[in-house]
């Protein structure tokens, strides 16, 4: 055995000889791509004795094929000649490892299996809804046990993710609430000026940013922003056993990562639904002035006579259900993470997906609500 | 059979920052041989490992393989020559979004173009030949235990029967039966696929086990190498410590002590 070269461009020879079945060349890996199997395994049929003097290079794919060759001879078994002492150790290495005959064939398809997905779906749906009200049950718990004995609030942490979430959010969240209210009052100008009823932009900004926008916004780009982080936070530290080494050192995860991550939330997202709120009809302001001619005097005067306080309240009131929801399912999910990568990605996106989700039907239940008690 | 090194490392520096790891490092692995590179925690056996197989640029010094230049070769010689090669990392590194088997078949998968079921039943012989059960194909990496984990790895790093195989630390934090058994793996694989091995490990019995000579990592360089009982004669603190200590007498390196 020379030096042998790491890719062969020389394809394997097979040659039958009477009942012998003579290979030369490579028999290796690369030779196995361009081989024809087919037409070797046909003159195999007809061979007793498998001759490999000059083949000059067998691996293990090739000793792989020789004893897959073998097996394909008159008898069900022809000899394998020629071989080198450390070839016919390999060949004797692989025909012990070969795979059993019969390797199971997987059935997919069919109605009941996809029945049976789609069952096994709900159920786990089902499952993990329940799982994630437990968990909320479990936060709520030990927010009631901190209130209890205010001691076991971990003080630096919350304001540590008072910042992560909430100070270090103002400027996306002033920039994109600013340009709403600048789209707003454009379209809305746009529309209302058909009738003459420009004025009424200042309502229309009033309202729909108050009440809706401003804080629904807000907690989208937190759920995106800080959602992601914390199961991203909690989910690797979960895959390196960190949270099990909590546990056995007695300390609580939910204590120490998610009480501190939901009750930042639970501060910062009216505050930064309020920010929203002034950006956003700053921007309509500015856009109302320019394309209109509102003067701010005006706005602010239109403003505050016409519009109810309550439209504020009810933008306000949503926050915290907004913050509770993003940061349970953040760190429910970071919970979840196994052992590998591949969910912790996955999970990620799970956790932006269902809090947006979640944010927007709880959006859509509050209206209901305030529509049903009239404010 | 020629006697030129498969791995010829000369005057190798590597450093990080200011912390200089390798200063003018030299070493040379024979055809067929089973090397065992030991050193203390930090000597750098790991980042020798990595500067060989490509993984890290050092700062200086010439790395043969198989004859070719890993620092200043093209792109396309370095692929063929890295498929020459297989690296089995600490924890097997296993890709964790496939099943054992769809690890195996990943480095066929990238550099030839094979039937897949001639894949499929080759990547099954690699996984049966490490030693695996046939439920494990089906498995993912974090369905495994360490040690299963561990040879998992292996059977990608033989994958494509390579010349040179570079273990690191296969049989830490496995149990000593099956840290035995995993040694005798190693020498069973390389003589039945006439590998030449690069086992960086810390465990001594592994050493006297499957090692063929034993080089020594410490002050930078390559202190010592040699046969086991080479070693013994070695007159430095360090190497004194490691093949004379409690645990190489358990190991039966060195005679037992005389009452």
């Amino acid at each position: 055995m020379s030096d042998t070269p790491p890719v062969s461009d020389r394809p394997c020879d097979v040659i039958l000889d009477g009942d012998r079945l003579r290979l030369a060349g490579h028999l290796t890996i690369d030779a196995l791509q361009t081989f024809d199997r087919a037409a070797a395994a046909e003159l195999a049929r007809r061979a007793v004795v498998i001759d490999i003097t000059e083949t000059d290079a067998v691996d293990t794919a090739g000793a792989w094929l020789l004893v897959a060759l073998a097996g394909q001879g008159q008898g069900g078994r022809a000899d394998i000649h020629g071989a080198s002492s450390h070839q016919s150790q390999l060949i004797d290495t692989v025909r012990a490892n070969m795979p059993p005959p019969e390797a199971g064939s997987e059935t997919t398809g069919g109605m009941n299996d996809r029945l049976a997905r789609l069952g096994g779906r709900i159920h786990g749906g089902a499952g993990a809804a329940v799982e994630l009200v437990s968990f909320l049950g479990q936060v709520v718990a030990t927010i009631g046990g901190i209130i209890l004995h205010p001691r076991r609030l971990r003080l630096t942490s919350v304001v540590h993710h008072c910042q992560e979430v909430g100070w270090n959010a103002v400027p996306i969240v002033t920039l994109m609430s600013f340009l709403i209210g600048v789209v707003l009052a454009f379209q809305g100008a746009a529309q209302l000026s058909q009738f003459g009823a420009e004025v009424f932009v200042v309502d229309l900004i009033a309202i729909s940013i108050l009440r809706e926008l401003g804080i629904l916004l807000t907690a989208i780009i937190v759920a995106g922003r800080s959602g992601s982080a914390f199961t991203a936070a909690i989910g690797s530290m979960k895959m390196r056993e960190e949270i099990d080494a909590m546990r056995t050192l007695g300390l609580d995860p939910v204590t120490i990562l998610v009480v501190p991550r939901v009750l930042a939330l639970i501060v910062m997202l009216p505050a930064l639904g309020l920010i929203a709120d002034v950006a956003g009809l700053l921007g309509g302001a500015v856009m109302a002035w320019v394309d209109l001619g509102v003067s701010p005097a005006a706005f602010q005067a239109r403003l505050v006579g016409n519009t109810d306080l309550w439209h504020f309240g009810v933008g306000m009131i949503k926050a915290p259900f907004f913050a509770l929801i993003i940061g349970i399912i953040g760190c429910y999910e970071g919970m979840k993470v196994g052992g590998n990568a591949e969910s912790l990605g996955r999970l990620t996106s799970t956790s932006v997906v269902l809090s947006i989700f979640m944010v927007i039907v709880m959006d859509a239940m509050f209206s209901i609500f305030f529509a049903v008690v009239g404010v | 059979m020629a006697d030129a090194p498969v791995i010829r490392v000369r005057g190798l520096v590597t450093r990080f920052g200011r912390h200089v790891v390798h200063d003018g490092l030299d070493l040379d692995v024979r055809r067929g041989e089973v090397l065992g590179v030991v050193g203390g925690s930090g000597t750098g056996k790991s980042v020798l490992l990595r500067a060989i197989v490509g993984l890290l640029r050092p700062a200086e010094g010439q790395i043969e393989v198989l004859g070719q230049s890993v620092r200043d070769t093209p792109p396309d010689a370095y692929r063929r020559l890295r498929r020459r090669w297989g690296v089995m990392f600490q924890d097997g590194a296993l890709f964790s979004s496939l099943t054992v088997r769809q690890n195996v078949e990943a480095p066929m998968r990238e550099q030839l173009d094979l039937p897949p079921d001639v894949m499929r039943t080759l990547a099954g012989i690699k996984v049966r030949m490490v030693g695996l059960p046939e439920d494990a194909q089906g498995k993912y990496p974090s369905e495994l235990s360490g040690g299963m984990r561990k040879r998992a790895g292996f059977a990608r790093a033989i994958a494509l029967d390579p010349e040179i195989v570079f273990l690191d630390e296969p049989t830490a934090g496995l149990d000593p039966i099956g840290a035995a058994a995993f040694d005798r793996l190693i020498r069973q694989l390389r003589d039945a696929l006439g590998l030449t091995v690069f086992l960086v490990t810390h465990d001594l019995d592994s050493l006297h086990a499957v090692c063929d000579r034993v080089a020594v990592l410490a002050d930078r360089r390559v202190l010592a190498i040699g046969s086991i009982a080479d070693m013994l004669d070695v007159d430095h603190p360090w190497v004194r410590e490691y093949f004379h200590g409690p645990r190489a007498r358990a190991a039966k390196i060195m005679p037992p002590e005389p009452a």
